[in-house]
């Protein structure tokens, strides 16, 4: 049987817009089709496990984003490292600012972040709130954004997704979140993966292939998702 | 010039009424805008002046609790409808004062959102103020916890004479500090601490224990048909069997007694109070549909879910359907459903398990997830309820969880189908 290394991102700060579901459902997804994952939660000063295949990371309040800020930074050129590598990785709002390069508070602090990704944020007044979905390679994402910090995007970043109805990194040019290689940052919540299952099943593919194992997934009845899915876009924002 | 606003008031109301409708915030409504000044001289007059309740979780409860309690002794003026608001409020006192201008009230015991209680703080200071909990709740409009408890921070600081604060939730505890009105705070014995996790803790392993002397501690509790539970009322222990049931109530039990303290009311007759308190709106409300006995808990946010699959489990319902809507007052985001674990409770506890409402298919993959078997999805409310109660014996118990705008749907329903209230 083969067992993935899933490593959750401070489940205890980093967690109050449901992320963690995206651990639930890679590891159910697995399951169900006779597989299996070690799931590890990393909280501030915890090792990352050296094994890992999948990374997760979830949204918190703005100040627990200060509170683990120097933990992550110190965590840097191990991430960095991981994704040269081709870790996979899903992060989540606060978790995806930090990917970046810093987060800009709105009363002039810099919370440092650690370069995985080419972005920057800036936080703002306004706060963006609402049903989204958006279109990627992948196919249809559905989830829920709130936020305040406006994402902008280097050029060393590819957006996820376009918004449909939302506002996406930063309500301004239409981009939703990042992709570079094997890593993945986006505002969506829900979680993302609930609703979005052959996004899941990409993440999981991907974590296979990096070692070298075979990326076929029996396909699983995926009906009440895709269902749940028409429902939430034909929802009010 | 008052009794003019009454009469207006009065009239609207009744004007309401004849069209069937419930009324709870168009008579306030229609006064505040002719008579702005109103509710502040009425409320103004009060002699032992205004209660205000709030907090995410227990508000509606706990403000039965308060009012019940100090109902003994003094007249109180509520807002136990469920309409948290200015315009609820003001409905209130119209309903409650005579067509000859009189509000016949000591105190008034004012239940509050977050957000609207800051507004009523612009119209009265209250003299008194019990801080429940802040939890995930309404993110969607608040975007944050850290936002919410800002706003309660606002209320207490309009506060004048006491506040009254949950010494387990940390983020109560740190706008308690500085403050110029009085503070003591409600609490539950370590030994019990774990029960009631704060959002971080559902996921960082163990519990922070507070080392604030509470001025009434929740020492013992047992859940089953009724809640019995100890309180330590000051330096007195008493047993209470409490009607509105779950562990939660047992705490905002607590909460309201180290309010009730606060009007120099004995151990004794705080115990005595809470013992009398039904159980409110849509928090264990039971009705009989073709003989069989269909139970109703509200669920708003995952800590609020996660005490009501506690408390049921006791009533081995041979059908469970959980009904979300995600209409604005529900919350539009269904992400909180991922933080309540159903797995553990209801496993082998539910019964055949269906999910209603807007959001039904949100819910059954929540539960799927959990490796719970959906039996069934019916978005629409009032068949998923007869066809529950179709699918199990008579004499059977069939519990329906479902949101704020569900519940109201929901009673409508039972109402035409059955017109019996169990309680």
């Amino acid at each position: 049987m083969t067992t993935l290394t899933l490593a959750h991102l401070y489940p205890r700060e980093m967690n109050i817009y449901g992320d963690t579901g995206n651990v639930l459902v890679l590891r159910k997804r697995l399951q169900w089709r006779g597989l299996d994952a070690d799931v590890i939660g990393v909280q501030v000063g915890d090792p990352l496990p050296a094994d890992t295949d999948i990374l997760l990371g979830g949204g918190g309040q703005d100040a627990a984003q200060g509170d683990i800020g120097q933990d992550f930074v110190s965590r840097g050129p191990e991430l960095r490292a991981m994704a040269d590598d081709g870790v996979v990785m899903l992060t989540i709002c606060g978790s995806y600012q930090l990917l970046g390069h810093h987060f800009l508070t709105k009363d002039g602090r810099k919370i440092e972040g650690v370069g995985v990704l080419d972005v920057a944020t800036t936080g703002s007044d306004q706060r963006l709130i609402g049903n989204n979905h958006i279109d990627t390679a992948w196919g249809r994402l559905v989830g829920f954004e709130n936020h305040s910090g406006l994402t902008e995007l280097g050029p060393g970043a590819q957006p996820l997704g376009r918004t449909v109805p939302g506002r996406g990194n930063n309500g301004q040019d239409q981009t939703e979140g990042a992709v570079r290689g094997n890593v993945f940052g986006t505002y969506l919540h829900g979680p993302v993966l609930a609703k979005s299952p052959q996004f899941a099943d990409e993440l999981l593919r991907r974590a296979f292939q990096r070692r070298g194992l075979s990326a076929e997934l029996e396909p699983l009845d995926d009906s009440l998702a895709l269902t749940a899915a028409d429902v939430a876009i034909r929802r009010p924002r | 010039m008052d009794i003019l606003a009454i009469w207006l008031g009065k009239l609207t109301l009744l004007a309401l009424r004849a069209l069937g409708r419930r009324g709870t915030a168009l008579p306030g409504l229609v006064v505040e805008k002719v008579f702005p000044r109103f509710l502040a001289r009425r409320l103004a007059t009060l002699p032992l002046g205004v209660v205000v309740i709030s907090g995410t979780n227990g508000k509606t409860t706990t403000t039965k609790m308060v009012a019940t309690v100090l109902g003994q002794r003094h007249r109180v003026l509520t807002n136990d409808t469920g309409g948290n608001f200015v315009r609820g409020v003001l409905t209130s006192v119209v309903q409650q004062s005579s067509w000859l201008g009189r509000t016949p009230a000591d105190v008034a015991v004012l239940e509050l959102d977050e957000a609207h209680a800051v507004r009523f703080c612009q119209v009265h200071q209250p003299e008194r103020l019990l801080l429940l909990n802040v939890l995930r709740d309404q993110l969607d409009r608040f975007g944050e916890i850290d936002t919410t408890a800002g706003l309660l921070a606002k209320v207490a600081a309009r506060t004048t004479r006491h506040v009254v604060v949950n010494r387990d939730d940390p983020r109560l505890v740190a706008l308690a500090a500085g403050l110029a009105a009085e503070v003591s705070y409600f609490g539950v014995a370590p030994a019990l601490r774990a029960q009631f996790p704060t959002d971080e803790e559902m996921y960082g392993g163990e519990v922070e224990l507070s080392e604030l002397k509470a001025a009434v501690e929740l020492l013992a509790l047992e859940l089953g048909v009724s809640t019995e539970l100890t309180l330590r009322i000051g330096d007195t222990e008493e047993a209470i069997t409490l009607q509105a049931e779950g562990a939660h109530n047992a705490q905002n039990a607590a909460g309201a007694a180290a309010l009730a303290l606060t009007f120099g009311l004995d151990a004794g007759a705080i115990a005595a109070g809470l013992r009398m308190v039904q159980p409110a709106f849509g928090r264990g409300q039971a009705f009989e549909l073709a003989g069989r006995r269909v139970v109703l808990q509200l669920v708003k946010n995952p800590a609020g879910f996660r005490q009501s699959l506690r408390t049921v489990t006791g009533l081995r319902p041979a059908a469970t359907v959980i009904a979300i809507n995600d209409d604005y007052a529900d919350g539009r985001d269904m992400s909180w459903l991922w933080d309540v674990e159903f797995a553990s409770v209801l496993t082998g506890n539910s019964g055949r398990l269906m999910t209603s409402g807007t959001r039904a298919a949100d819910m059954a993959v929540r539960l799927h997830y959990d490796g719970l078997a959906v039996e069934q999805v019916e978005v629409d409310l009032g068949r998923a309820v007869q066809q529950a109660a179709a699918a199990v014996a008579p004499g059977d118990t069939v519990v329906v969880f479902s949101t704020y705008t569900a519940m109201w749907q929901l009673h409508q329903v039972l109402a035409k189908l059955s017109g019996v209230a169990l309680r």
